[in-house]
């Protein structure tokens, strides 16, 4: 086991190193000059534009500014922005509170309503599991800029029920705030989870093992916590993890739309005024984020499945 | 001898999706204590049905007529709770294939004690310690570090074992064994069918023994029912199968068997015309043990009343 851990950290670790190439490399032929949101409008001297690109290293060679970069983040030094002139940490550490709560709440919503209506769905008599299967329809073909407009039209703006921006202050009052975008984010991926775990957990219950498991007589409550949830728990897990790696992309729209002050609405203001240090940082921040879930995924699976401890050589 | 199990003009309909297909026309057959019944027939003959239709696993839009009486009581008539306890206390179950029927993420003893556990809220030491001895009973050896394993890292003859270990470990009447040698190579087959066959005669259980293996349910069973097209057509006692057969499918499948002794270039084939006859001569019952009746080949009508799972 700690073995296959390692092995997989390691993947991980090779995975982050190519992408932060590939967004180094991206930023760099990117059309544009950072120096020029950094001048503005003012007149400045040849030597003060030399001094200043000499200080923001946009003179070296492609793969030297790349290795002194890596070398600054390993060192625990993001970079500064240049529209903030601040450190890129100090403009991270605020805002990742509150799209990781953005997120975290997110999470909870789909495992709690998602893979429990997908239970509900699955094992309930035909009439009520086909009315969830055609809510979930909707829901899945719904982009989250779309529900965000429509919720806030509806509940912030129609109803009142909901504010319709910012992040509040205190927990409570931040949960409360963050409703409205949590569903604009959970609307599509949440349908999904609920129509995977249903699919999984039919397919589960149609098996043999299951008949088995009736034949001899067990309670139902054994039948479906130890056959049919048990075993389908691994595509469950699998397709939240994914789902969760989507939520951290998608919050990027939906904080945009709910002004929240998070690490999305940080990318998209700093990819127009060409903040490279920022957009580098986040979406280094971000792919970080993405790779340590489907590590995680990846040892839940092992951690359930014994086949698929077999499968990968590993001794329990 | 009082019987165990009677089963008597059994039909069960099951709906195809298109049409009710009769899958059980009219089947009476009676297993005593220490008598091990043997089910032959063709895939589709209803042999699988007849079994499922005991335990009440047919799905819930079967439909049929017929009684089936265990130990006097109306199986049929269970309801939810006390069927589950006649499931739980009374039957045990054996599949074909012991990798689909054993839940693949959990250990072994997992399985084997969850009967105990369950449905006799049996302590886990206790129970494993009774799985520890079932085992051993059904010759596995190391049973304790068996038990610890997952269901992949046993053969399918030893996990056959520890699935028949399983369906005694509640004590059983009545033994039903569908098919459980099918998927297993030869020598296991023989030591699987021993260990049944130990089991039905120490435990004084009623078996169901289903198979398309002629030589095995010859060996192995007391009584033998031929199935064909959902009807019981031959009932006759084990030894008289070679030999004293006298309906003319039994003939036919005994016939269509490739023999040791001499060469054949081409199996006897089953005709159209054969089909016919199988269907037309009558059902014939040898005054075997048990003084079991074969069903009459008459098509009584399905009434309305439920006959499978609900």
């Amino acid at each position: 086991m700690p073995r296959f851990i390692a092995i997989r950290v390691l993947e991980g670790l090779a995975t982050l190193l190519v992408s932060s190439f590939l967004i180094f490399g991206a930023l760099y032929l990117a059309p544009g000059d950072p120096l020029s949101y950094l001048i503005g409008n003012r007149t400045l001297s040849d030597e003060a534009i030399a001094a200043l690109r000499e200080q923001y290293h946009l003179d070296d060679p492609f793969l030297v500014r790349w290795v002194a970069w890596l070398g600054d983040v390993l060192s625990g030094d993001l970079g500064r922005s240049i529209t903030y002139r601040d450190d890129v940490l100090s403009l991270l550490g605020p805002r990742l509170a509150t799209t990781t709560l953005l997120i975290a709440y997110a999470l909870v919503v789909i495992v709690v309503i998602g893979v429990g209506l997908g239970i509900v769905a699955a094992l309930s008599r035909r009439a009520l599991s086909d009315v969830i299967l055609a809510g979930t329809s909707i829901g899945v073909a719904i982009p989250s800029f779309v529900a965000a407009s429509t919720l806030i039209s509806v509940f912030a703006v129609g109803l009142g029920w909901f504010p319709a921006f910012g992040p509040g202050d205190g927990f409570f009052d931040r949960l409360y705030h963050l409703t409205l975008p949590v569903i604009a984010l959970t609307l599509a991926s949440g349908s999904y989870v609920i129509r995977v775990t249903r699919a999984a957990l039919r397919e589960e219950a149609a098996r043999d093992q299951v008949k088995a498991a009736v034949a001899r007589g067990l309670p139902r409550g054994t039948i479906i916590g130890r056959h049919i949830l048990r075993n389908g728990l691994t595509p469950v897990a699998t397709v939240v993890g994914l789902t969760l790696t989507s939520l951290i992309v998608g919050s990027v729209v939906v904080e945009r739309a709910f002004a929240l002050d998070g690490i999305g609405a940080l990318l998209t203001e700093a990819v127009a005024k060409k903040d490279f240090g920022v957009v580098q940082a986040i979406c280094l921040l971000l792919i970080t984020a993405v790779v340590i879930v489907v590590l995680i995924v990846d040892v839940i699976q092992v951690v359930i499945d014994p086949r698929v401890r077999e499968r990968q050589g590993i001794a329990a | 001898m009082t019987e165990l199990l009677e089963v008597e003009d059994l039909v069960v309909e099951l709906f195809d999706g298109a049409e009710w297909v009769r899958a059980l026309d009219g089947v009476s057959f009676t297993v005593a204590p220490g008598e091990i019944v043997g089910f032959i027939g063709e895939s589709g003959s209803g042999k699988s049905t007849a079994v499922n239709a005991v335990a009440r696993l047919l799905p819930a839009s079967a439909r049929g007529s017929g009684s089936i009486r265990f130990d006097g009581r109306d199986v049929l008539a269970f309801r939810q709770r006390e069927l589950a306890r006649f499931r739980s206390e009374e039957l045990g179950m054996v599949f074909q294939d012991p990798r689909a029927s054993v839940n693949p993420v959990t250990t072994v003893g997992e399985y084997v004690t969850e009967g105990l556990r369950k449905t006799k809220r049996m302590p886990r030491a206790a129970a494993y310690a009774r799985a520890e001895q079932l085992l051993g009973e059904v010759g596995i050896a190391e049973p304790a570090q068996r038990l610890a394993e997952y269901p992949h890292q046993l053969s399918g003859g030893m996990l056959q074992r520890a699935v028949i270990a399983a369906a005694l470990s509640t004590d059983p009447r009545l033994m039903l064994a569908d098919e459980a040698t099918t998927a297993l190579d030869v020598t296991r087959q023989a030591e699987i069918a021993a260990i049944l066959r130990a089991a039905t005669r120490e435990r004084g259980l009623g078996t169901i023994f289903i198979t398309h293996d002629l030589e095995l349910a010859g060996a192995l069973c007391d009584r033998i029912c031929v199935m064909y097209r959902g009807r019981i057509v031959e009932q006759l006692p084990a030894e008289e199968l070679h030999g004293g057969a006298r309906h003319p499918y039994t003939l036919a499948l005994l016939r269509s068997r490739p023999s040791i002794e001499e060469r054949m270039p081409r199996l006897p084939t089953i005709t159209a015309a054969d089909r016919e006859a199988f269907l037309t001569a009558p059902a014939v019952a040898a005054g075997g043990v048990g003084g079991a009746s074969a069903s009459e080949a008459s098509t009584s009508e399905a009434s309305a009343s439920e006959g499978g799972a609900r």
